[in-house]
């Protein structure tokens, strides 16, 4: 029973969502299976804080190298769930003053607010920002034209990021748009790159994806596949 | 005996090669040695001097560009938009004109604006854009002209369910206001009510989702914002599920130069200008890359007519 009961409750929400997806008179199923996934979802991430928290804990007392890492993750997850759950720094809305906790968690000037602004939005940019400068050191050290692929790769890779810029347009400025060489502007070719071969490829890629997808979930419903489960045999 | 040995690394590259030596150059020898901080530092001015000297070029608005630009300009004045803010502070540097340029051209129209977010990120990503918009266009007043509908949690079931039936998940708006007394709000069943979506997003929910779970079902209009590297994944859906997209800054920065053209003043007001300052660095830094890779190759291939075979 413990391993069938998620196995039904997986196949039955399978099916109902299918159902609800190709005949609107089970819509409204569909739509309650939807708000269950919601409240799961909220659970999970209950569920999931506290796993965090519980591994950082056990690399802090195990002091295994590098657990100055876990005690940071620790406190900045605790600080920012006390400031946001607790409203710190949140004043009440003045239509209900009395209620101390009217107020918006996000509000303009809390803790919370911030911890946003000036911990969570620089750290995540600079951490996105840097990818350039990594790019830079893979472009010089891993770019070779060691064969005809990957010459075609290089080829291609200058020609777009030529044509990102304002630098595809003037070296090719001469060759006008009506000319029969048109084709060989920069902003030209970078479009039919991006246009042909870059769509075909996506899109034969997507629709793999999507069978796989479609035969994963299949599996999935029919019980077939119990990897969800959380244990690596089946029974 | 000519004695051919194999490199492991170009950048630890030891002098090996015929009677086990390899002659190399300074200039071969710096190359293949760089200390990658040389790179970086590189990379950091190629990005900062252009950004701080304002440099910047005309843009050509592109086709791809113009069949966004159109669709909105063809919107009749009134027509219901939703604007989903799908992205974070990572890529707002790349989103955040693009979502800008949407919101403000939106107002151009007079059209009504139904702002959402599906990203926990979302509402403070959003208070640009609300500031151009109480700013910018005072006329426009909240709950007749725009409405802030926050944070839907839930992914791609918050579409799902948005498209069906708006009271699954739309009960109170940002600010804690019940939908049911909020004007613009009144005889919206679903999403499906609407004339026009608007989704500038990156990740995970995003434009993907919105394709698969509103454009897709149930054909409606669609316009996509998307980061470069997002931008292969949406393509195959333009022009049938998705009219047009804006991938990357460089599109952002066309669409702005259309606005301006529609609208001139707009050209000394920063906050309509953000991606046009941004192709300044990209200029350099793409210029910087593509002379990185040069100077990689020429020293590998240097390294191969002397010889020396991996």
């Amino acid at each position: 029973m413990k391993r069938t009961l998620p196995l039904l409750i997986a196949s039955a929400a399978g099916l109902v969502m299918i159902a609800a997806h190709f005949f609107p008179e089970t819509q409204s199923w569909g739509d309650t299976a939807g708000k269950w996934f919601k409240i799961l979802a909220a659970a999970a991430l209950l569920l999931g804080g506290g796993n965090l928290l519980k591994l950082q804990l056990q690399e802090i007392a195990a002091q295994k190298p590098g657990w100055g890492y876990a005690a940071i993750t620790a406190i900045a997850f605790v600080v920012t769930v006390t400031v946001g759950l607790l409203k710190v720094g949140v004043h009440p809305l003045e239509q209900f003053p009395e209620y101390a906790w009217s107020g918006d968690y996000s509000q303009n000037g809390s803790a919370l607010w911030w911890l946003y602004e000036y911990v969570i939005r620089p750290v995540t940019t600079t951490m996105y920002g840097m990818l350039a400068f990594y790019v830079a050191s893979a472009a010089f050290r891993a770019f070779r034209a060691k064969n005809l692929e990957a010459s075609l790769l290089l080829g291609t890779a200058i020609v777009v990021l030529l044509g990102r810029t304002y630098a595809g347009e003037w070296l090719t400025q001469g060759i006008s748009d009506d000319s029969p060489w048109s084709g060989l502007r920069v902003d030209n070719m970078t479009s039919l790159i991006q246009d042909i071969f870059v769509t075909s490829g996506t899109r034969a890629i997507k629709i793999g994806i999507a069978l796989g997808v479609v035969a994963t979930s299949l599996k999935i419903i029919l019980g077939l596949d119990r990897s969800f489960l959380g244990s690596g045999s089946g029974d | 005996m000519e004695i051919r040995q194999s490199v492991p690394d170009a950048l630890s590259v030891r002098d090996i090669g015929v009677d086990g030596k390899f002659e190399m150059n300074a200039f071969e020898r710096l190359l293949l040695r760089l200390d990658r901080r040389w790179i970086f530092l590189a990379m950091f001015l190629a990005v900062a001097v252009p950004l701080l000297c304002g440099l910047t070029f005309p843009e050509k608005v592109t086709p791809a560009t113009k069949v966004v630009f159109d669709t909105i300009e063809a919107m009749p004045e009134g027509s219901k938009v939703v604007i989903s803010f799908d992205f974070d502070p990572a890529s707002a540097g790349e989103m955040a004109p693009m979502a800008a340029a949407f919101v403000r051209h939106c107002c151009e129209k007079k059209l009504k604006l139904y702002l959402m977010t599906l990203w926990y990120y979302g509402p403070p990503i959003m208070e640009p854009s609300l500031s151009i918009i109480k700013n910018e266009y005072p006329h426009m007043k909240y709950g007749i002209d725009y409405v802030h509908l926050g944070y839907k949690a839930g992914y791609q079931v918050a579409i799902r369910n948005a498209m069906s039936d708006l009271k699954n998940d739309f009960h109170v708006d940002h600010y804690g206001t019940a939908i049911s007394q909020i004007p613009m709000m009144q005889g919206i069943d679903s999403l499906r009510d609407m004339d026009l979506f608007i989704c500038p997003g990156s990740g995970f929910p995003g434009p993907q989702e919105w394709v698969q779970f509103a454009a897709a079902p149930y054909h409606v209009k669609m316009l996509i914002g998307s980061p470069g590297v997002q931008t292969p994944t949406i393509l195959p859906y333009v022009p049938q599920q998705v009219i047009g997209m804006i991938g990357s800054v460089k599109q952002a920065a066309e669409y702005e130069q259309a606005l301006i053209v529609k609208q001139p003043a707009l050209k000394n007001r920063p906050s309509a200008t953000e991606a046009l300052r941004r192709m300044g660095p990209q200029f350099v830094a793409h210029l910087l890359m593509i002379g990185l890779i040069v100077l990689g190759n020429v020293a590998y291939l240097s390294q191969r007519s002397a010889g020396v075979q991996r």
